[in-house]
């Protein structure tokens, strides 16, 4: 597990990009944490400044959509998902799992 | 409406089809492009695939399993010759014809050149893919010098990935100040400045007298007489509306197929798309236009008349030297600039276009989060 911040630096609305194995974004929306990979399935544009709404947040590139409960583009251009990954919190700080503690998705 | 055909098989005209489909038109639908290739991004031609980092697999615009899902007959390396829409009909170069009751007219646009340019080996533009491989063919032979002609968005960013390439790059541009009429002048001023960071010349108040050269281009000669040694020579000096095949089809063309604002042509069965599709007087070349707006024009299209004309406020990003530019809206001259965030020196910024107090643009470099938000602020407008 790698500790990603503290919960109260991380308010709802926002995104916050670490770097684990590969760059991953977290988000809290409305007291939900969810993390998923960074980087844009399309091209290369960081998902932690994308535009969030609700449970999607928009790319800033090219404005594909993701859904951050599977990862999955809802619309063009991407057409692949991003991974999605584990999060928790403990003692008031935002934990991220490893990609090998999660299992095969 | 029980026969569609889609003319150019790019970004605008794939993004048609799928609006057809979408939006519930079960004809027979055909597509035609001029290239031999599926539909493929454009975009990453100047960047990464001139830099080598990804290839022609990765710029597809659909999987396979999407296209087949379209159930469209593809008629690819064709280009149609002729429009005759009263008739139903499409002319191709072959000599072929074809009926359809609504036609999409998506051939995007065709760079300019320069005078002399097709005699010599070694001078580029870079539109296609094809133009792409060549390109990158002549960069990575030995260390060439590279001469750019045109300091907008495609030269700007062909200069940056020759310099990545580890190249020596010249840049000629005959206005003062390129950029200016988007951008306005010290924004314009502060992108230009991004070459001289990363140590590639960029010349600008003087134009091309001519290239030099017997069979492979040697230099580009100056308007002032000066002359630059050069290996390769990109042009990069614009482009014009794919229309040519268009005369005598009866539809009015002015810079590009002229439509009203909801991308309808003076005949309720055709429409344009893209980068050739001049509405209302305003021709975007800009991505982003030309994936979304087709949705409007189908519907239009499916529905006889203009229905809709939802325009959102034109948006284009540019990558250059590790810098990712983000531009929507539209500046005039006399508009406030004001800079929102970061400091322009520092290449990391956020600025805001004010016109009577309200926001009409804005400009980032690398400040993706910011900009998002008041693009769709200005969207909303
Ligand atoms: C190198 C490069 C980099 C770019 N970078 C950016 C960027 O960073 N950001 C941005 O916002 N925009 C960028 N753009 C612009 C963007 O790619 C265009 O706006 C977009 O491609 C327009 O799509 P389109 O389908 O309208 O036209 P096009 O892409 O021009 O496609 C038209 C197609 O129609 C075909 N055709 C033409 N005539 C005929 C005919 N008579 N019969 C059959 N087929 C025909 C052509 O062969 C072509 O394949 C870039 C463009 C280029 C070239
Ligand atoms: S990089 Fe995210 S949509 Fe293109």
């Amino acid at each position: 597990m790698i500790a990603v911040c503290r919960l109260d630096e991380l308010p709802p609305g926002e995104a916050v990009r670490l770097l684990a194995d590969v760059p991953v974004a977290v988000f809290n929306v409305d007291g939900e944490l969810y993390a998923i990979d960074d980087t844009c399935s399309h091209q290369d544009a960081s998902l932690a400044e994308g535009y969030l709404e609700g449970c999607f947040v928009e790319c800033p590139l090219h404005a594909a959509s993701f859904d951050l409960r599977t990862g999955r583009p809802t619309c063009l251009p991407a057409k692949k998902p991003v991974r999605t990954h584990r999060v928790s919190v403990a003692d008031g700080v935002i934990y991220l799992h490893r990609p090998a503690e999660q299992g095969v998705a | 409406m029980r026969s569609v055909a889609v003319i150019g098989a790019a970004l605008a005209g794939l993004s048609a089809a799928r609006a057809l489909r979408d939006q519930g038109f079960q004809g027979r639908l055909t597509i035609i492009g001029a290239e031999s290739h599926r539909p493929y991004d454009r975009p990453p031609l100047s960047k990464n695939f001139l830099l080598g980092t990804i290839g022609p697999a990765d710029l597809a615009l659909a999987e396979e399993s999407e296209l087949a899902e379209l159930d469209a007959e593809w008629l690819l390396g064709q280009t149609v010759s002729h429009l005759s829409p009263g008739l139903g009909a499409l002319e191709l170069a072959d000599g072929r014809r074809l009926r359809c009751d609504g036609a999409v007219i998506a051939t995007g646009a065709t760079p300019r050149s320069l005078p002399g340019a097709e005699f010599l080996a070694g001078v580029h533009v870079l539109r296609t893919l094809d133009d792409a491989v060549a390109l990158r063919a002549d960069l990575v032979q030995g260390s060439p010098r590279v001469v750019v002609v045109g300091a907008g968005f495609i030269g700007a960013e062909v200069a940056a990935s020759c310099a990545a390439l580890g190249l020596h790059v010249t840049i000629v541009e005959a206005a003062p100040l390129p950029l200016a009429p988007v951008l306005g002048q010290e924004m314009a001023a502060h992108c230009l400045g991004l070459h001289a960071d990363h140590g590639v010349r960029l010349l600008c108040g003087v134009g091309v007298g001519g290239l030099l050269g017997q069979g492979r281009v040697t230099g580009v000669e100056l308007a002032d007489g000066r002359r630059l040694p050069a290996d390769v020579v990109v042009v990069g000096i614009g482009v014009r509306p794919s229309t040519g095949w268009l005369h005598g089809s009866g539809l009015p063309l002015d810079n590009g197929v002229s439509c009203d604002a909801g991308g309808v042509t003076r005949l309720p069965n055709v429409i344009a798309v893209g980068d050739v599709a001049n509405l209302a007087g305003r021709r975007v070349e800009h991505w982003t236009n030309a994936a979304e707006q087709p949705t409007v024009a189908v519907a239009n299209l499916l529905a006889g008349r203009t229905l809709h004309t939802g325009r959102s406020a034109p948006y284009f990003w540019s990558d250059q030297y590790g810098v990712r530019i983000q531009f929507a809206g539209h500046t005039r001259p006399g508009d406030e600039v004001r800079i929102a965030e970061g400091e322009p020196d520092s290449r990391s910024f956020l600025a805001v276009y004010e016109r009577e107090g309200r926001t009409v643009a804005a400009l980032a470099l690398n400040r993706a989060k910011p900009f998002t938000r008041i693009r769709r602020a200005l969207a909303a407008v």
